[in-house]
């Protein structure tokens, strides 16, 4: 995984709650043994909408998603993930995400941010009302910025480490190959073979 | 110290720790894949040039894009892409020795319906699929978590995830459920209760009189949704159902090795004094019929009420998000849910595609007619599934009915096959979620029993058994 400590970008808000996974990508989007490709299909149906925020002619360049509350709920594709990376998001702000979703966010290397829900109404609120807002986000100082404001951002240690750290979590498991050996021969079940 | 299941499971799989304390590596007992969420998991071992640490505890089955109208033996769907994916699995599971039960073979099936069938989910165990209805597993008092595909390379690289530990919650039933209501009644009324993030962050345990009394495949409905609740995984405690449910299946324990597995799941209990994060505690007394009307499967309400009125919600997002349902789901306040007419009918899925689901609906549907414009489809589970319910005619039941009798698949409840509806749609579904185009782009999906399902579809509007 990509190393990430600081970001600094424009964003798009979604404020509203309970996005599920079905909503950023569709099923029959993720009709594909590839990782990449999904950016045409990112919110597909919300984007025939002409007025929904990814239609934005101002906000094209946006790399920071403002998202509304349990962000990411429902199915496990990570092709959510990877749909939002291919539209050129790095960051996912959000008061709080799906389960599955926060942790693919943090395998497949989308930033993904808690603020506590009264900094993040008014980060709603001020990228509603400009298009061109910076916000620095920096893991390093725990920090999310915007218009002189300073809040504190929320993340898993664990995951704060795996993007500081930019680790392989494979190799890095991998690396425990006797702890996993010894508690195969240990635990050793009933072996599991069809009878 | 006294322990609940959940934590016993847990620290029974625990190899190591990170190093900052922060998450566990956790041994996986059993990994099921399957087609959708598998291949760049086995592409990005291939790349790395790791291999599968243990085929013997994988199995994969095809389920979510293939075709439940054409079966194809040997082939997957009329759609190129969708072929190649089954094709990338077949190949990927030669390659790296895991079994698979391809389209066609005896046991091939929706996943969650598979393992369970064949004796694989087993109590004390730990799961992952790569799919979020892996929770369907905590039915047997396993800890089954559904994972992501960087999550499944993992699994297949190392047999270990690294985790957080679970926050734990209690659900605990009590009263007596009342006939004509269902596993799935009781949960879209605990989901109703808590809300879609209501178990954000937690592991649940069901427990209290009512669960002790449902059958293995009601559990399996009721833990399938967990996921519905927010929960990371559900669980019910093993106990007689769960063992006279096991014994004999194919992958279960037998002989002297059963009598010492039994030993080590009956130590796996909740002890008596043991705590919970949260705690909470549902009636079942009045349990009515359950169906959804929005968009989340905690916008649900019993089948005798009316379509909510945002106007009355003093809190201004709830308010937001009621109107957009309705919006949606083209409902007027006030409507009462049996005035609302479907054109569809799902009964199927990994939540309510199990025989019992099967024989409940078409307890109803013998000797009635579907009106000619509810298009009905009933989809069995697994291959097993069809055969049993074939040998006990419930097929010609459900024809002679007027609803189309298909081969086992996920088919309706994720639409990434050729079975989905046409926009405008509105369709009355024993599957697990009413998301926005779950079904189609812009179908309108009604979560339901496969009891309601059935009453709903000869009918031809929401209905409960007892509006016949």
């Amino acid at each position: 995984m990509q190393k990430v400590t600081s970001h600094r970008g424009t964003a798009i808000a979604l404020p509203q709650s309970n996005i599920d996974t079905d909503q950023i990508i569709p099923a029959r989007h993720c009709l594909t043994t590839k990782r990449s490709g999904f950016a045409p299909h990112l919110f597909s149906r919300w984007r025939l909408d002409p007025d929904f925020a990814l239609n934005d002619p101002d906000r094209s360049e946006a790399t920071v998603l403002v998202a509304g509350a349990n962000f990411g709920t429902g199915s496990s594709r990570e092709h959510a993930v990877w749909a939002l990376q291919d539209w050129g998001f790095a960051i996912v702000i959000a008061p709080s995400f799906g389960d599955i979703f926060y942790t693919n966010c943090g395998r497949a290397g989308l930033l993904p941010i808690r603020l506590a829900p009264d900094s993040h109404a008014q980060l709603v609120d001020d990228v509603l009302n400009d298009p061109q807002l910076q916000i620095q986000v920096d893991l390093l100082e725990d920090s999310v910025e915007w218009s002189g404001r300073r809040e504190p951002l929320l993340i898993d240690a664990d995951l704060r480490r795996r993007f500081i750290e930019g680790l392989d979590d494979i190799d890095l498991t991998l690396a425990y190959d006797q702890v996993i050996a010894d508690f195969e021969k240990k635990h050793a079940r009933i072996p599991m073979t069809r009878k | 110290m006294a322990r609940n299941i959940i934590d016993k499971i847990w620290d029974r799989h625990v190899l190591t720790q990170s190093p900052d304390g922060e998450s566990d590596l956790l041994y996986i007992d059993f990994h099921l894949l399957h087609e959708a969420s598998s291949p760049q998991a086995f592409e990005g071992l291939r790349i790395a040039g790791r291999t599968v640490r243990r085929p013997d505890l994988s199995l994969a089955t095809e389920d979510h894009v293939v075709s439940t109208r054409l079966n194809l033996l040997g082939s997957g769907d009329d759609n190129p892409i969708a072929r190649e994916m089954v094709s990338a699995l077949r190949k990927n599971c030669a390659e790296f020795g895991i079994a698979l039960h391809s389209l066609g073979s005896a046991d091939q099936g929706i996943v969650h319906v598979v393992g369970p069938q064949l004796g694989i989910t087993q109590p004390g165990m730990t799961i992952v699929c790569g799919d979020s209805h892996t929770s369907t597993h905590g039915a047997f008092g396993a800890l089954a978590f559904g994972i992501g595909t960087s999550q499944v390379e993992h699994v297949l690289a190392s047999q270990t995830l690294w985790m957080t530990r679970p926050k734990t919650m209690a659900v605990t039933f009590t009263g007596k459920l009342p006939r004509g209501t269902t596993a799935k009644d009781l949960m879209l009324h605990l989901i109703a209760e808590i809300g879609t993030g209501g178990a954000q962050g937690f592991v649940i345990e069901y427990r209290g009189e009512p669960i002790r009394e449902l059958s293995m495949e009601s559990r399996m409905t009721l833990c399938n949704m967990s996921i519905e609740a927010g929960a990371r995984a559900g669980l019910i405690a093993p106990d007689r159902t769960t063992y006279d449910y096991l014994r004999g299946r194919p992958y279960a324990p037998a002989g002297d090795d059963w009598t010492e597995s039994k030993h080590n799941w009956e130590q796996l209990l909740t002890d008596d004094d043991a705590t919970f994060d949260r705690e909470v505690t549902l009636d079942v007394s009045d349990l009515e019929p359950f169906v959804t009307w929005g968009i989340n499967p905690g916008q649900a309400l019993p089948v005798s009420s009316s379509v909510p009125d945002p106007v009355g919600e003093p809190d201004a997002r709830q308010r937001e998000q009621i109107t957009r349902a309705l919006d949606y789901m083209d409902l007027a306040p006030g409507t009462p849910l049996r005035d609302v007419a479907v054109d569809a009918v799902f009964i199927g899925s990994c939540t309510n595609g199990r025989l019992d689901d099967l024989r409940a609906a078409a307890e109803i549907l013998q000797g009635r007619q579907i009106p000619e414009h509810v298009t009905t489809v009933v989809v069995p589970g697994s291959a097993e599934v069809k055969r049993r319910a074939e040998a006990e005619g419930l097929d010609v039941i459900f024809e002679a009915a007027g609803a189309q009798w298909r081969s086992p698949g996920c088919s309706l409840c994720v639409a990434m096959n050729d079975d989905f509806l046409e926009p405008g749609t509105r369709c009355a579904s024993t599957s697990n979620r009413n998301f926005e185009g779950r079904q189609g782009s812009g179908v309108r999906t009604h979560l339901v029993s496969p009891t309601t399902a059935a009453a709903t579809a000869v009918l031809g509007h929401l209905a409960s058994a007892n509006d016949l």
